[in-house]
């Protein structure tokens, strides 16, 4: 597979500026973004669970530059939705496709080692992680230290691409169980809700790695959190002030969130920020049965206008 | 009196309720996935497996602290006329940091260099630095991403620090660094620790030759300046930062602000807030002109501030206690130890 994919990143490379991918990070359970841009590079070029990251974080930003990128299922919806909104030109986009069993989530994998010095990461063909710290070698099933968002993937091939290595795989996953965890924190009382807010918030920093490890956060640069002009938020520290960025960040994310999770990972802080998006994603399918990032020929619902909305009575008046 | 006390697991609550009753106590407890550090409260879990995911610099140095507040009030008589009331916010209690690591104490010496030795006093960190008192433990093993030996610290280091706890079966060997610090051995619960030194030192020896060592030593003279000026070399080394602002909201060492107005009406509070290089917004000037625009000119002078332009300043010290944090919760991995081993190998 390894070999498939640096044989085809190495045809890709002839004709773009770069190919971003994944390399060895800095210890074993981490992998990091790898900018390519020469044939000398792509020796060191990994595929394997740890690479989790969303790719095309950097699209925006290099709109003008002939790019080759390495995308997952999840990934490719981002780049489906940047077509829609125009964010990036298609025709300077090179890409190459990965089916995709699922990742690891390295953060759960540090919790279960106790965030010791991981000294060595292997996996196995039949689905297992095997970790290796000072205190010994442990085997862990990758299913079971996936991110939440492998645990009900839909799209496991990406839904758009130039190239494509490996064959295809279909989701065996019940779409109905999509938004289970969000339905579930849902039946909980809204002082409930409030309070599990309060908390989650409270560890906030306001270092912005969720907004910027976002694919669709694209005014980042401009962000009201912390323009002066205008002077919407304070610099306090504040639960309101973190609350309030935290829900625009949400707000304007609607019908637009590729559901990546990347928000999430990112955070220092471990707050599960996903799940405001998640839910506003939810309602955005009940009432426009619009699913962001999954169709090119579709147009976001907050991009068009409908007077006579299907499901939103207040516009039948 | 003996040069160091010994702590009983089985005393330690008793002995952090002591210290409680005179000061505000900040220890580590685990929330949820996160360690974070938390005024102390009799039957809060104390956490220390890990280091806090965030340093205690908001303690001594909050990440908003407000300055004074102000109000403008109009002259009934001659509503042209007016005058404004400050009041400033500076009763700052005694405190103490329980359990925080060498490579964050360490931190505390970087800022007093800053914002009492040489430009100041800065009133509102020294007024908190004064008043409190620095416990540390000393770390058994080391976590992803450290590399303090490198920078010539250590697992056991005492810099910074008013009392040094190292960890050993059945208790905690207690070594004073300051006066603060002994001060601190005459609470209820601590026993004498000298025959536990020699255990403990051992101890402190392991881990300090299981820390990883990207490089030998640093020197900011060892740094090329060729290389560092050099855009393609950043270029290459981070094109993959995002430029969020966790390597700097976590980190012991970062100390850069901004100051706000934040005001409603004829009411407002001037705020000091913690600023990182690796926004946009941290260089960009009125005219709108930015002289930092890329993401990789502002790591660039992350790098710099800490292994050239403070030791430039400060003869040689080094603005980095090697803690791995940035390593460890950056969002992509930007390895800072990688890069400092590529700028000081010979060109």
């Amino acid at each position: 597979m390894i070999d498939k994919l640096k044989e085809t990143v190495a045809k890709v490379l002839n004709d773009v500026d770069l190919v971003i991918g994944y390399e060895n990070g800095f210890d074993a359970i981490h992998a990091t973004p790898y900018f390519i841009t020469s044939a000398d590079q792509i020796d060191k070029l990994i595929w394997n669970p740890l690479c989790v990251h969303n790719l095309t974080t950097y699209l925006p930003t290099l709109k003008m530059k002939k790019v080759g990128i390495i995308v997952k299922g999840c990934d490719s919806r981002t780049i489906v939705q940047f077509i829609q909104e125009g964010l990036i030109l298609r025709d300077n986009l090179v890409i190459i496709g990965l089916p995709c069993t699922g990742v690891i989530s390295v953060n759960k994998i540090l919790t279960e080692t106790n965030r010791e010095h991981i000294e060595e990461v292997s996996f196995d063909d039949k689905g297992n992680i095997n970790v290796k710290t000072g205190k010994g070698p442990k085997t862990l099933a990758v299913a079971d230290f996936s991110p939440d968002k492998c645990g009900t993937c839909q799209y496991p091939t990406p839904l758009v691409y130039d190239h494509l290595v490996g064959d295809p795989i279909k989701s065996d996953k019940a779409p109905e169980n999509v938004y289970a965890d969000i339905k579930e924190f849902e039946s909980k009382t809204l002082e409930e809700r409030m309070k599990y807010w309060e908390q989650e918030f409270d560890h906030c920093i306001r270092c912005y790695a969720c907004r910027n490890a976002c694919p669709m956060c694209i005014c980042s640069d401009n962000c009201i959190a912390e323009s002066r002009d205008p002077h919407w938020m304070t610099q306090k520290m504040t639960f309101t002030e973190k609350f309030m960025f935290h829900m625009i960040h949400a707000l304007h994310l609607a019908g637009r969130c590729v559901e990546c999770g990347e928000c999430e990972r990112a955070c220092p802080m471990g707050i599960p920020v996903n799940k405001l998006k998640r839910k506003i994603n939810q309602d955005m399918k009940e009432l426009y049965g619009y699913e962001p990032g999954v169709n090119l020929d579709e147009k976001p619902p907050m991009f068009m206008f409908n007077v006579d909305e299907l499901k939103i009575k207040e516009h039948k008046i | 009196m003996a040069e160091t006390g010994f702590l009983p697991k089985d005393k330690i609550e008793g002995f952090l309720e002591a210290i409680s009753k005179d000061n505000v106590l900040f220890t580590p407890v685990l929330e949820g996935d996160v360690v974070i550090f938390r005024p102390f409260k009799a039957g809060n879990s104390l956490y220390l497996d890990r280091p806090a995911n965030n340093s205690p610099k908001s303690v001594i140095y909050p990440q908003s602290d407000i300055l004074f507040s102000y109000e403008y009030k109009k002259d009934i008589d001659d509503p042209k006329k007016v005058s404004v009331d400050i009041e400033t916010h500076m009763d700052y209690p005694k405190t103490v940091i329980f359990g925080c690591r060498p490579c964050d104490a360490i931190g505390f010496n970087i800022y007093d260099r800053v914002f009492i030795e040489s430009n100041g006093p800065d009133i509102y960190y020294q007024g908190r630095r004064d008043k409190t008192t620095i416990i540390t433990l000393s770390c058994p093993t080391p976590y992803a991403g450290c590399f303090c030996t490198a920078l010539g610290g250590s697992p056991a280091g005492k810099e910074g620090t008013d009392l040094l706890m190292t960890e050993l079966e059945k208790g905690f060997l207690l070594e004073p660094v300051s006066e603060k610090g002994k001060a601190i051995l005459k609470t209820a619960g601590v026993e004498e620790g000298d025959q536990y030194l020699e255990e403990a030192q051992k101890k402190q020896q392991q881990a300090h030759n299981a820390v990883n060592k990207p490089f030998p030593s640093i020197s900011h003279t060892e740094i090329s300046r060729k290389r560092f000026d050099l855009d393609e070399f950043w270029q290459q080394a981070v094109s993959k930062c995002i430029s969020c602002g966790a390597c700097t909201f976590l980190c012991p060492t970062c100390y850069c602000f901004n100051f706000t107005d934040e005001q409603t009406l004829e009411k407002g509070e001037r705020i000091r807030s913690w600023d990182a290089c690796m926004f946009y917004h941290f260089t960009l000037e009125t005219s709108g002109h930015n002289p930092r625009p890329t993401r990789f000119q502002r790591y660039k002078n992350r790098v710099g501030h800490k292994f050239l332009f403070y030791p430039e300043k400060y003869n040689g010290v080094i603005a980095c206690s090697g803690c791995g944090r940035c390593i460890r919760y950056c969002p992509v991995s930007v390895d800072i130890s990688k890069i400092v081993s590529q700028l000081r190998s010979p060109e």
